[in-house]
């Protein structure tokens, strides 16, 4: 059985987002003005958990959307 | 407004951002080995099994498209040209990619070809899918080596990494999962790809915006640079080629978005595989259609951030400054911190590596089936042809790399070839066009109609470049070329079946409009009946958003 993408995009973007929330967290003066004033870390580091949350979620709720590659369906090699 | 020396392109990249990076390529070759479990037959690894669902091979298609050189190259165009550069986008693709959802995919998708060579194989005869194979095969190495030569340079640039190091690093990913897990690996990082390309480029436009004071004050500050008002419109100065494009209506209807578009985006296998590995007839219709949606608002992550440059760096572009092709990496310099910056550096490195990925991939499909399987040794095993395709896949890697280190010594005649590349297709185009439409075409038509297209593409684009006929821009020389590759291939195409034998009805069922194949199954399943699967309703809708996007910057 082939794993399913959401999954690998689902874990890939919690991590990202894990790392740039704590980074926006922990970003001093500097690299905020550098950011026109905005904590660009931690936004686009929530944006990704969401993202995340999205994948996740719909992988739960619909968990055939990607069958098996091996199944019947695939007409012939 | 800031003034820039070269040396100013340099990131400051620290250990996070290289965590970042490290992470996302461990995950690419960790999908290689997982897919590499799946590959049973010829067919899971050609053609990812023939199992996949249309929003994965949507975004497959699109991010097939979406290399670096292409992102880079758009910004430029914005910064450069203005809002013309949208042009590229919604009329220069979004139409050919829904013609090629609702008219073309059934016939490729349904043939159960494993290659558009194949398929004119089927529809015309050998000779014409040994033609095909042989230029594809080499162009695919060749850009794919262009690539990675593009890619080491803004390596160099932006990571100060020597040239080989970046060429070998890269190639040795690609490398690995292409060979573990063929198209299925190729597929998934490419989705992967297009999520955080996105990621890495939505904070620059949204900085960038606010620096510049919104899209009113982006707006303004363009018509006092030197694009002028000329900037800010696509339709209304395209009376004459008086306008930043150099290219009036006409030029941008026929040209860009009829022959070259429709000539890249129908014929070109690299994109088409994406649909042939999806899992039902509906699925490889939904491929491209579902693509043009992400397509039609590219150019937000493009087209802005040029301007955005444009007016924020006062030497961009001119003589002593940083080339247009650094727009995006400027601002990237400009305004992310380390972290958000890891990510779109990230996203710069895998949008290269996918674009190469897809290249040899089409590639090693081509070399096995079109090439080995079907003019040297046809029938051993089908184990055979997965090994086959992994060795050419090394091949292909090992000649790009080589191309790579040719075009460092020789960058101009590669811009050349990449520029020819671009209206390579356009001949192959009327060769389809009218071989699905009359019954009638022969084989030899489509053998000879092809090749005289091919020459008609260089008889004219060479003294073009040698400066022996005049053609204006360089835009307009790839309209005129890919013009009279397409005129030329349809006249031959047309003369030479008046004098030949054509293909029996019997054999032409399934691959010619009007003869359908009575002995296929209806494929679809449950839910396909659903409005929001039906490709001539999402193809449309399409359509109506690229019109009505242009409304408000006419």
């Amino acid at each position: 059985m082939l794993f399913d993408i959401r999954r690998i995009l689902g874990g890939l973007f919690a991590v990202y987002g894990v790392i740039l929330v704590v980074a926006g967290l922990l970003d001093g003066a500097e690299e905020i003005a550098k950011a026109e004033g905005v904590r660009i870390n931690l936004w686009t580091g929530i944006g990704m958990l969401v993202l995340a949350g999205v994948f996740l979620l719909w992988e739960r709720l619909r968990p055939k959307d990607v069958p098996d590659p091996s199944d019947e369906n695939s007409g012939d090699a | 407004m800031l003034a820039l020396a070269p040396q100013d392109l340099r990131l400051d990249v620290n250990a996070l951002d290289y965590l970042i990076l490290a992470l996302y390529f461990a995950v690419v070759v960790g999908i290689g080995f997982a897919a590499r479990r799946a590959i049973r037959s010829s067919s899971d690894f050609f053609l990812a099994g023939r199992a996949l669902p249309a929003w994965i091979t949507g975004l497959a298609f699109v991010s097939a498209n979406l290399g670096a050189i292409e992102i880079l190259g758009m910004a430029a165009n914005g910064a450069q040209y203005g809002l013309m550069t949208v042009h590229y986008y919604w009329i220069g693709a979004v139409p050919a990619m829904v013609f090629l959802g609702i008219v073309m995919m059934p016939f490729y998708y349904r043939s159960k070809v494993h290659s558009v060579p194949e398929f004119l194989r089927r529809r015309f005869n050998p000779a014409t899918q040994l033609f095909n194979a042989i230029a594809f095969a080499v162009a695919q190495v060749l850009i794919a080596g262009i690539n990675l030569y593009a890619l080491a340079l803004v390596m160099e640039a932006l990571l100060g990494w020597p040239l080989w190091l970046s060429v070998i690093v890269s190639a040795a990913i690609v490398l690995a999962y292409i060979t573990l897990g063929g198209l299925s690996s190729a597929i998934y990082n490419e989705v992967m790809q297009f999520f955080v390309i996105i990621a890495g480029l939505v904070p620059v436009v949204v900085l960038g915006l606010i620096r510049v004071g919104g899209f009113e004050g982006l707006g303004q500050k363009v018509r006092e640079s030197v694009l002028g008002d000329g900037g800010l419109h696509t339709w209304s100065t395209t009376a004459s080629t008086d306008n930043p494009l150099g290219a009036s209506w006409i030029g941008i209807v026929f040209g860009l978005g009829f022959v070259l578009s429709f000539g890249y985006w129908t014929t070109n296998f690299a994109e088409v595989q994406r649909g042939l590995s999806a899992r039902n007839t509906n699925a490889a219709r939904l491929t491209p259609i579902v693509a043009a949606y992400p397509k039609l608002l590219i150019p937000v992550v493009t087209v802005i951030p040029g301007l955005v440059a444009l007016v924020l760096f006062s030497d961009l572009g001119k003589d002593g400054g940083p080339a247009y092709n650094y727009a995006i990496p400027l601002l990237m310099n400009e305004f992310l911190p380390n972290g958000v910056l890891g990510v779109a550096v990230t996203g710069l490195l895998a949008s290269f590596m996918a674009g190469m990925a897809a290249n040899i991939s089409g590639f090693n499909t081509v070399f096995t089936y079109d090439i080995w399987k079907g003019h040297v040794n046809g029938d051993k095993p089908d184990e055979f042809y997965v090994r086959l395709g992994r060795v050419a896949t090394i091949g292909g890697v090992v000649a790009g790399i080589g191309t790579a280190f040719i075009a460092a010594g020789f960058s101009n005649i590669m811009n050349y070839l990449q520029a020819l590349f671009a209206f390579f297709n356009a001949p192959l185009f009327a060769t389809f066009i009218i071989g699905l439409f009359w019954k009638r075409m022969t084989p030899w038509a489509g053998f000879w109609g092809i090749i005289a297209g091919t020459l008609a593409a260089f008889a004219v684009y060479i003294p073009y470049r040698a400066e022996l006929i005049d053609l204006g821009t360089d835009l307009n020389a790839s309209f005129v070329a890919a013009g009279a590759a397409f005129l030329v291939d349809a006249i031959v195409s047309v003369a030479i079946t008046l004098v030949t034998t054509p293909k029996p009805e019997e054999e032409l069922r399934g691959l010619v409009y009007g003869l359908t194949d009575v002995d296929l199954k209806d494929d679809s399943i449950a839910g396909d009946k659903a409005w929001y699967r039906s490709p001539v309703v999402l193809g449309s809708g399409a359509l109506v958003l690229a019109a009505a996007f242009y409304l408000p910057f006419l």
